[in-house]
């Protein structure tokens, strides 16, 4: 097929979407063809979605920073704190859901600047300084409270009770009443945040900077894109998502606790990965990074419901599936490389 | 040109501007910071343990005794960093998983058997056998399908310490008998730290293959510039594998010592964290992450700098918990330091205070 260089590359970062997609369809259908039972039902979907919805828009951001050619395995570490902190503030010092999220965004702000500034502008390795920022987040949250904590605040409560119902999904059940299935406020709002992501990363100038940068500094130099700045902004935005996924993931849980979001950043990393974000740079598409985390996410339940439920499959499956991505994409990319 | 001005320079320049500076820098500013705040940190004592052998104690020698398997483990990580210009997160898992198959080996199916089912040396061989594969994998992933290393290793990573989990059947088998707890106790009659002692040898070993063989120049070659390398006849690919698998070795000692330590392992928390303490260790000791040139000599000192600084945290009553933050703060000034961008700044401020007497050039 002829076809100049450009569309080549770009069909084939295409091509990574496309497989992750025809992957998780492929699963899900065979898993309501298979197993039937839970997956029959629309709530089951909606379900994994509630469950991860911080976990899409922190990998959201993940995706952003591969894309920029970092890392940032901070995330984690920051969720743990924004977790923390917004509890402190909702029981012990009487604060709204309005306070507790500018905490939260806050925090994110925080993280974002001092780390955005040490990559772009003095130019330590991103793995590095995030690797700090995770030791720092996750021992500030034990200095701040070790102990677990419950959140009762009414009003938090009520925002936790958002509730959408989807006209049409729903279900009769063995006695014949209509269950309605549901969706909570945060899956909304990370379907939001994929949405708004990709729209600016695909069709603003802001966004096209990024690929450019992670695809070749010196060509983006050369065509006048503001490297460092641009870095700098993958960066402060990440932390910004993961401090905002953080509260929603707080939403969704309702208590905070030290072991909160462990190995949530290799969960986002996975998921962008998955997704066909490539670590190299330049590569990457937020729908795909969505679909990565309900890839993810989806086998994890077809494991637990096929009967291997000793706790050490899920980690066995999820590595699996990872190590089947890589080595595709690996040789997606070095067929590209020959052509 | 060059080689005249390095003649020139005495040793003490030339050691201010080596890699060595970083991490020795930092290990005298924290001596100097213990001595200011309390000089009893400094004491050894000779005791005796519970076993009634002779034992060195002290701050400096617990030090030394835990910060050994981190010190066994940035030598491989240093060559993996400089050969593959990334890192290996799986350290951790990869110790879970090779601990576990040698506990397999010595508790046989019981969880606490009252004789050995094998000697020790075949349990350490096949901890090295599993670290060795570990690395394998690894480095095949790394240097066949061209997967960034940290990603590559990000599924041992998640997969590591279910897979230990499911070797010992969620068990945690303690091993019976004395001998065992030698590796990572005292030796009866030697006052010094067994742990010390194996991590000395590994040194020695490592440095009779980085004189007796080019492992350390081809690595480097490979590190800078994979293409030419090859073009002059070495194997990238092999180099970058061999590097991981000189790392899976690493791994099943540092497994050893852990093992050895509690009789058991605890797979879940056992080494956790520590692959992020080893890239520390590369980082602090000046070597490149993005790979190249290397010191492992550096990363070493720096290994140790980092239990110290370990040490010195817990001297001040920081709970385990917590200690990371403190960590954290400690090595981004250093690294802040180190960094190129700022060193530049500096030596220019530095330039415009000894005015412009003499000439660059």
């Amino acid at each position: 097929m002829p076809a100049n260089k450009k569309k080549r590359t770009l069909s084939d970062a295409n091509l990574l979407l496309l497989i992750t997609i025809v992957v998780f369809f492929v699963m899900y259908i065979s898993a309501v063809v298979f197993l039937g039972s839970g997956f029959r039902k629309a709530q089951m979907f909606f379900n994994i979605l509630d469950a991860n919805a911080g976990l899409v828009i922190t990998a959201c951001g993940m995706s952003l920073v591969m894309i920029t050619q970092g890392i940032d395995i901070s995330i984690g570490g920051v969720v743990r704190l924004v977790c923390m902190s917004c509890a402190v503030n909702l029981e012990l010092q009487n604060g709204t859901p309005f306070t507790a999220f500018l905490i939260a965004m806050g925090i994110g702000l925080a993280f974002g600047v001092v780390q955005g500034f040490l990559v772009a502008y003095l130019e330590i390795q991103p793995f590095i300084v995030s690797l700090a920022g995770m030791y720092f987040a996750k021992g500030l949250t034990t200095i701040i409270h070790t102990n677990p904590i419950s959140v009762t605040n009414e009003a938090f409560k009520a925002l936790r009770k958002i509730e959408f119902v989807l006209p049409g999904l729903g279900y009769y059940n063995k006695k014949g009443t209509y269950i309605n299935t549901t969706i909570e406020l945060g899956s909304v709002v990370a379907i939001v945040v994929v949405i708004l992501m990709f729209l600016m990363l695909r069709y603003t100038k802001f966004g096209r900077n990024f690929y450019a940068v992670g695809g070749n500094k010196q060509s983006a130099l050369m065509l006048g894109i503001n490297v460092k700045r641009t870095k700098f902004m993958s960066h402060l935005i990440c932390s910004l998502l993961a401090g905002f996924g953080g509260f929603v993931y707080f939403v969704h849980i309702g208590s905070a606790a030290t072991s909160n979001a462990n190995g949530m950043e290799m969960n986002a990393i996975a998921s962008s990965i998955i997704g066909g974000t490539l670590l190299t740079g330049g590569v990457g598409n937020v729908i795909g990074t969505l679909f990565g985390v309900l890839s993810l996410n989806t086998i994890q339940n077809i494991v637990s419901s096929i009967g291997l439920d000793d706790a050490w499959w899920t980690d066995i499956t999820i590595a699996g599936m990872l190590c089947l991505f890589l080595v595709i994409q690996s040789v997606v990319m070095s067929r590209t490389k020959k052509k | 040109m060059e080689k005249a001005t390095v003649k020139k320079q005495n040793p003490f320049n030339r050691l201010l501007h080596s890699q060595m500076m970083i991490p020795l820098v930092a290990l005298v500013l924290l001596l100097g910071f213990n001595l200011l705040m309390d000089p009893t940190f400094f004491k050894i004592t000779l005791g005796t343990n519970s076993a009634g052998n002779p034992v060195l104690s002290g701050n400096l020698i617990s030090a030394l005794n835990n910060g050994s398997e981190l010190a066994i483990l940035a030598i491989g990580m240093t060559l993996v960093t400089a050969a593959s210009g990334g890192q290996d997160i799986s350290v951790g898992a990869t110790i879970a998983i090779s601990g576990s198959a040698m506990l397999r080996i010595l508790c046989g199916t019981e969880s606490s058997p009252s004789t050995l089912a094998a000697p020790i040396i075949l349990g350490f061989l096949v901890a090295v056998l599993v670290g060795m594969l570990c690395g394998l994998f690894n480095g095949i992933l790394v240097a066949t399908f061209k997967i960034q290393p940290m990603i590559a290793t990000l599924i041992l990573y998640t997969a590591g310490r279910s897979i230990a989990a499911w070797i010992n059947n969620n068990q945690l088998p303690i091993v019976p008998g004395s001998t065992f707890t030698y590796f990572g106790g005292f030796i009866p009659g030697i006052p010094i730290p067994t742990p010390f002692l194996i991590a000395v040898l590994c040194f020695i070993i490592m440095a009779l293959v980085m004189k007796f063989t080019n492992l350390g120049l081809y690595t480097q070659a490979v590190g800078i510039n994979e293409n030419a390398a090859k073009l002059n006849g070495l194997k990238p690919a092999f180099i970058k594998i061999l590097s991981f698998v000189i790392l899976g070795v690493c791994v099943a000692v540092a497994a050893l010592i852990k093992c050895s330590r509690t009789s058991t392992i605890n797979y879940s928390v056992v080494a956790q964290n520590i692959e992020m303490d080893a890239i520390l260790a590369v980082a602090l000791g000046g070597n490149s992450l993005g790979g190249g040139k290397f010191n492992i000599w550096a990363s070493v000192v720096a290994a140790y700098v980092i239990q110290l600084l370990t040490t010195t945290l817990y001297k001040f009553k920081v709970s385990s918990d917590a200690l990371p933050a403190y960590k954290a703060v400690v090595v981004i000034l250093l690294i802040v330091f180190s960094a190129p961008v700022v060193k530049e700044k500096m030596a220019e401020i530095g330039k415009k205070v000894r005015k412009p007497a003499k000439e660059v050039g």
